[in-house]
């Protein structure tokens, strides 16, 4: 029985996303783009009503609600902004459910209760200068001392998105360089910890409030109990909480296409040239129908993938799909926004040039497009013998 | 302290309009909310049982089924229990028969204090409440905009046009609630699952009133009011402010604006 329409119990959660963005992000939205900051006041009032720790037990202290809820909460905010999104995903579908997933009882009492109680904030951090794609490629290092009790850090990470205020990162670090990704672990570091180094906020094209920093690592002495899962499963861990983060890409990718067009649609019907609306000509028509015809179809994919994930199947080929599209949708529709818009769709007056810049990052992080076409390749090669 | 807070569903009429030939409301496409008076009476609740732990908030809605989900989203905010009086024998319902049919439902509950919206904006009566005042024998304070508890009694600040009154009113008593009284809270991702998974709205139609409800003043038979004519409310024009004028100059300037408009 397919079934495309939304619980009450989702539809609820969707009007509480819905009025928060309208309330509380949109007055916001354009200042922190501008100012490069994310607002940490925002921050907070997002963990109050629980939207970083959607889809956790409330055992912990989360939301206690499904994927599908998970990804309606990631349009309704990307819609308004993505940078909300982005910080919310890291922190919901990266940097959690490695802990979740693989921790140790003590490990979630200790970290994930607060990460999904509203009390910290998690990062996540995987990609290095030299291997983004090809995370194999890591060089970051982790020696146990003699005694065993401890891990010693060596390396750099790149791109951790909310490493700027973040209270715990996830770290991907070799343990046995001579292994490969068969050598890499996973470790909780907390905030503060001698040897952590915190650079600069990276300047980016879009999602320019989000915090994205380079994390180094300097002779940092982790606790061995902060090892998650075992020695040498690390990129196995990795892998996986990125099939699961592409959900929460592809929600952001359709809310910020969905934003666009609203955008669009709005300023269509004001606008006056040649004596109407531009909303009224044929050809104006004709594009939103096409675009509102390519959200609705990156929507259901990205809700395929977020049911089968709620009902543990195997969901790595479909999240990567639904990226994959959604994020070609983001980038055509906030294109043709501001084209529809004209100078003013380019102008910094409307979102819409915001969302075009945003936008752009869908097709990379989390996995480029490229390497969708790889994860979800033997999925489709496959089904036919 | 047990605290029931008494709300209605009502369509968003920053979004709704008069149909200009048959003067009803066009509702079609219309989403429903809390009427905002009584969201506000629930943030007041919430806040009271805050202050005095061990209190508990139930929200009583009548109205049709879809009434659930406004009760659903009370529940989210924090209500602890929530109860839908709901059937087609209290349809077609006026102020006086909807007041009778709640005071009905109120009577089987325990309470120390009834909060009611000041108005629905979809009717902009202001007389449900005070009218299950009256049915239950119950002081009333309308109007609040704040509310303190004193011992066994509230002190409320009963707003007017140009001041406001303190009232200390024994408890139990009804209040009813203006927005201003409290910025709603916002619903939490915990609180809606908990308002689907382990929480209910109890419904109650007639037969579960029977024994406290005059069926002679429920629904449409039992409701008195004709309604002869609605519009669509003109704004007030902004007044003028004379001053620094003598008593005299004031009078002069008075009679003259009353003259003007033809009305002396």
């Amino acid at each position: 029985m397919v079934d495309f329409k939304l619980t009450n119990k989702q539809l609820l959660a969707k009007k509480l996303f819905a009025e928060f963005a309208e309330k509380e992000i949109k007055p916001l939205s354009s200042e922190m783009d501008e100012t490069e900051v994310f607002n940490l006041e925002l921050l907070e009032k997002m963990k109050k009503i629980g939207l970083m720790g959607i889809p956790y037990d409330k055992k912990y202290g989360g939301g206690g609600a499904d994927i599908l809820t998970y990804a309606v909460a990631m349009e309704e905010i990307s819609k308004v902004d993505a940078s909300c999104g982005i910080t919310m995903s890291v922190h919901n579908s990266l940097c959690c459910p490695c802990i979740n997933d693989f921790g140790t009882e003590e490990q979630k009492e200790k970290y994930l209760r607060p990460l999904v109680n509203g009390t910290w904030s998690g990062c996540f951090s995987l990609t290095e200068p030299g291997a983004g794609t090809d995370a194999s490629g890591a060089k970051t290092i982790a020696e146990k001392t003699e005694d065993g009790k401890y891990y010693i850090l060596n390396g750099q990470k790149v791109f951790a998105t909310n490493g700027g205020f973040a209270d715990v990162y996830v770290v991907f670090a070799l343990t046995d360089k001579t292994k490969g990704p068969k050598g890499m672990s996973a470790f909780i570091v907390e905030k503060g910890t001698p040897g952590v180094i915190v650079g600069e906020n990276i300047k980016r094209m879009g999602i320019r409030a989000a915090s994205n920093v380079e994390l180094a690592f300097v002779d940092c002495k982790i606790p061995a109990e902060n090892l998650l899962g075992k020695e040498g499963k690390g990129y196995g861990i990795a892998m996986g909480a990125l099939a699961g983060g592409r959900i929460g890409i592809a929600a952001q990718a359709t809310g910020i296409a969905q934003g666009a067009l609203n955008e669009a649609i709005k300023y269509s019907k004001e606008r006056k040239q040649f004596g109407k609306p531009i909303s009224s000509f044929q050809h104006t028509q004709f594009q939103c129908v096409e675009m509102q015809t390519r959200i609705d179809a990156a929507r259901l994919l990205t809700w395929r993938a977020a049911k089968a994930k709620d009902d543990h199947e195997n969901y790595t080929p479909l999240s990567a799909m639904a990226k994959l599209y959604a994020s070609q949708v983001a980038v055509d529709v906030t294109r043709f926004a501001v084209q529809l818009m004209g100078g003013y769709g380019y102008s910094r007056e409307y979102p819409v040039e915001r969302m075009y810049r945003d936008a752009k990052i869908t097709e990379i992080y989390e996995g480029t497009s490229e390497a969708m076409k790889m994860v979800a390749g033997g999925a489709v090669m496959n089904a036919v013998k | 302290m047990k605290i029931v807070v008494c709300a209605k569903q009502v369509p968003d009429t920053t979004e709704v309009k008069l149909d200009p030939k048959t003067g009803t409301l066009i509702r079609d496409g219309v989403p429903s909310i809390i009427n905002p008076d009584d969201k506000a009476g629930i943030e007041a609740a919430l806040q009271l049982k805050e202050k005095c732990p061990g209190s508990t908030v139930t929200v009583l809605s009548m109205g049709p089924a879809q009434a659930d989900v406004a009760l659903r989203e009370a529940l989210a905010m924090g209500c602890d229990e929530a109860i839908l009086v709901t059937d087609r024998a209290f349809g077609g319902a006026d102020t006086w028969a909807t007041s009778s049919t709640i005071a009905a439902a109120l009577k089987k509950i325990d309470y120390d204090v009834i909060i009611t919206g000041r108005q629905a904006i979809d009717g902009d009566t202001a007389q449900v409440g005070p009218q299950i005042a009256e049915h239950l024998g119950l002081p009333q304070v309308s109007y609040a905009e704040n509310v303190e508890i004193d011992g066994d009694c509230l002190k409320v600040q009963r707003q007017f046009e140009d001041r406001y009154h303190i009232i200390k009113v024994k408890m139990p008593c009804v209040i009813t609630a203006l927005a201003e009284l409290a910025e709603p809270r916002y619903m939490t991702v915990a609180g809606i699952v908990d308002a689907y998974d382990s929480k209910e709205v109890k419904v109650w139609g007639l037969e579960d009133l029977k024994d406290t409800v005059d069926e002679a003043n429920i629904g449409l038979k039992g409701s008195p009011t004709r309604v002869k004519q609605s519009f669509t409310k003109q704004p007030k024009a902004a007044g003028t402010v004379l001053k620094d004028l003598t008593p005299d100059e004031a009078v002069d300037a008075i009679v003259a604006k009353l003259k003007e408009k033809y009305i002396i």
